[in-house]
């Protein structure tokens, strides 16, 4: 059984065709980073995934159709973390850890002990248990970043579904949420898709990257097939480094402006 | 640490503070007015200790009790209706009046009374199709500009409210009937006009008050946006269109015995939410005490500011709300 197996996958705003017969399968415990342009489809395809637009070809999420699922039965085995979430009515960051319960509980059951030790254990492992009681308004935003992956853990997903979760973090910040998520893949077999600009965490991360370019994965392997200069020159728009790091065993790659001249 | 037990603990301290204050306006609402009775003889009146022929129960059971009890019904249904339409379109100037859904439920209200329908079921059902009407039309209007968008969503409820005004102005002017001052003094918002026969009908909201708690988990996921609450097993849609629906509902009912009380739902929950935080379960129920010792205090106000007479009820909650309106939307656009 695949985590997701997407057949024929095609998705329109209008007349703008956004998704273009996207094919793909990721496997129970993979880390799979989507990366590409801005405005490639990327978040789309996240959203198709967490059944939030309307489109057409086939989903398949842990085995079942996609369009078979009840909202709450999705959000008892698929995790979301978005780019963004609203605070203009904060609730403390307890609250909002507990909240990623409520997919498993009726409408008017209290949380249970159970719900709050799982809901301190997911604090715990994104290191935020000191925060408990402050509002989400008063946080910086690599611990609100935290705040939220806590509740999307909370929610004990098998799949979470990450969109750009290191924008506009520092490096340290930006480590310790990757190194958070490569946790729960390893210590729990939670399979981790995530989109990402940033091509250095994506290799270093992801067991396997896929490139997004108008719609299409026009690419899809481990990072070191994905990572080339010709495809990510013509894909990016833009001359780009392709390097082996000696000491990391990882490859690199970084854009080049025009005024370094190439030798 | 957060500990469990925690909401349970929070629920009993919000829920028996609240209670009292309640309590507190119910004995004064009952005991303060024109004659005035000590606290003593109503909790008497209570205990079925006063003499029923006596002056001070007829004035406590037949005058007083019916309009407290109007008032605290009505004063919850208004605080708990800003409260969901604040947490359905995530703007915190959202109210039933400003949004012009008590002007919709008013237009209604007023063209089934002059077709001679009865109070129940056909001036209610006339109100809360008027009501329902207007709303659609709001949310149509800001639609598209994204639910966020307070700016549209507020301008095109003022306007429906300018609209409303308009129509029902004109609706009375068309008429020759002797009714008239009676229909313009209910138009301000009036609870003096309460009789016991209208109760089931008042009664009616209590249905809407328990569908609205149950769904105060989906309302606090759906603060957070409505894809967010999607992602966490929120069937949008559903909830939403019930909320509205029971909301616009006992908003109308409320429009129907009371006339037009502006404002209650915006100061209520306002209050409530710097007192318990934004968690709808506490909320949900904080509002509905909040908004009936409110307006029960409200009605007090009314009723003995004016030597020798008294004021509609809706000419005091406008002159505590309008004030804060305006001042939290001044400090929003800073």
């Amino acid at each position: 059984m695949s985590a997701i197996r997407v057949t024929g996958l095609n998705l329109h705003y209008g007349k703008e065709h956004i998704l273009r017969e996207i094919s793909v399968a990721v496997e129970v415990g993979e880390f799979v980073v989507i990366i590409g342009p801005n405005g490639t489809g990327k978040t789309s395809l996240l959203k198709a995934l967490a059944g939030l637009v309307r489109v057409s070809g086939e989903i398949e999420i842990l085995g079942c159709p996609l369009a078979g699922y009840k909202r709450r039965e999705l959000a008892e085995c698929v995790a979301v973390v978005p780019q963004q979430v609203p605070i203009e009515f904060p609730f403390t960051v307890a609250d909002t850890v507990l909240m990623g319960r409520s997919p498993h509980l009726g409408l008017l059951a209290v949380e249970s002990a159970n719900d709050y030790r799982i809901a301190r254990q997911a604090m715990e492992f994104t290191e935020i248990g000191h925060l408990a009681e402050r509002r989400l308004d008063e946080l910086s935003g690599g611990e609100r970043q935290r705040v939220i992956i806590a509740r999307a853990i909370c929610q004990q997903p098998r799949l979470i579904l990450l969109d750009e979760p290191t924008a506009s973090l520092d490096p340290a910040h930006q480590v310790r949420i990757m190194d958070l998520m490569e946790r729960l893949r390893r210590e729990q077999g939670v399979t981790v898709v995530m989109v990402s600009h940033d091509l250095n965490l994506a290799a270093m991360y992801g067991d396997r990257l896929l490139l997004m370019d108008k719609g299409c994965i026009i690419q899809d392997g481990p990072p070191r097939q994905v990572l080339t200069a010709g495809l990510l020159d013509k894909t990016y728009g833009c001359r780009m480094i392709i390097e082996e790091s000696e000491t990391l065993e990882v490859v690199r790659a970084f854009p080049v402006p025009d005024r370094f001249p190439l030798s | 640490m957060i500990e469990s037990q925690r909401m349970t603990r929070k629920l009993a301290v919000m829920v028996s503070s609240l209670g009292g204050l309640l309590v507190l306006a119910f004995l004064m609402g009952l005991s303060l007015g024109s004659s005035e009775l000590g606290f003593g003889e109503v909790i008497r009146a209570f205990k079925g200790e006063l003499d029923p022929e006596s002056v001070a129960s007829a004035i406590i059971w037949q005058i007083r009790f019916p309009r407290v009890a109007l008032a605290a019904i009505v004063g919850g249904t208004l605080a708990l209706g800003g409260l969901v339409f604040q947490a359905l379109l995530r703007n915190s100037l959202a109210e039933p009046y400003i949004l012009g859904v008590s002007g919709g439920s008013a237009i209604g209200a007023i063209i089934a009374m002059l077709l001679g329908f009865s109070p129940f079921p056909g001036v209610a059902l006339a109100s809360f199709g008027g009501s329902m009407l207007v709303l659609l039309l709001v949310l149509g209007l800001a639609a598209g500009r994204s639910f966020v968008q307070r700016d549209s969503l507020l301008l095109g409820g003022v306007m429906m409210n300018a609209l409303c005004g308009a129509v029902i102005m004109f609706l009375i002017s068309l008429t020759r009937n002797t009714q008239v001052h009676h229909i313009l003094f209910w138009l301000m918002g009036d609870l003096s006009m309460f009789s016991l026969g209208q109760l089931p009908m008042l009664l009616s909201i209590l249905p809407c008050f328990a569908v609205i708690y149950i769904l105060a988990r989906p309302m606090n996921l759906l603060l957070m946006g409505r894809e967010n609450a999607a992602v966490m097993g929120v069937n949008v849609k559903a909830v939403t269109n019930i909320l509205l629906v029971a909301t616009t509902f006992m908003v109308s009912i409320a429009v129907c015995n009371s006339g037009l009380i502006g404002f209650v739902g915006l100061v209520i929950p306002h209050i409530l939410r710097l007192m318990v935080g934004s968690d709808h379960r506490l909320l949900v129920p904080a509002s509905i005490l909040g908004g009936a010792s409110y307006l029960i205090f409200c009605d007090l106000l009314a009723r003995s500011l004016p030597a020798g007479g008294e004021m509609p009820v809706g000419i005091v909650t406008a002159l505590i709300g309008a004030p804060l309106f305006i001042f939290l939307l001044w400090r929003s656009s800073r």
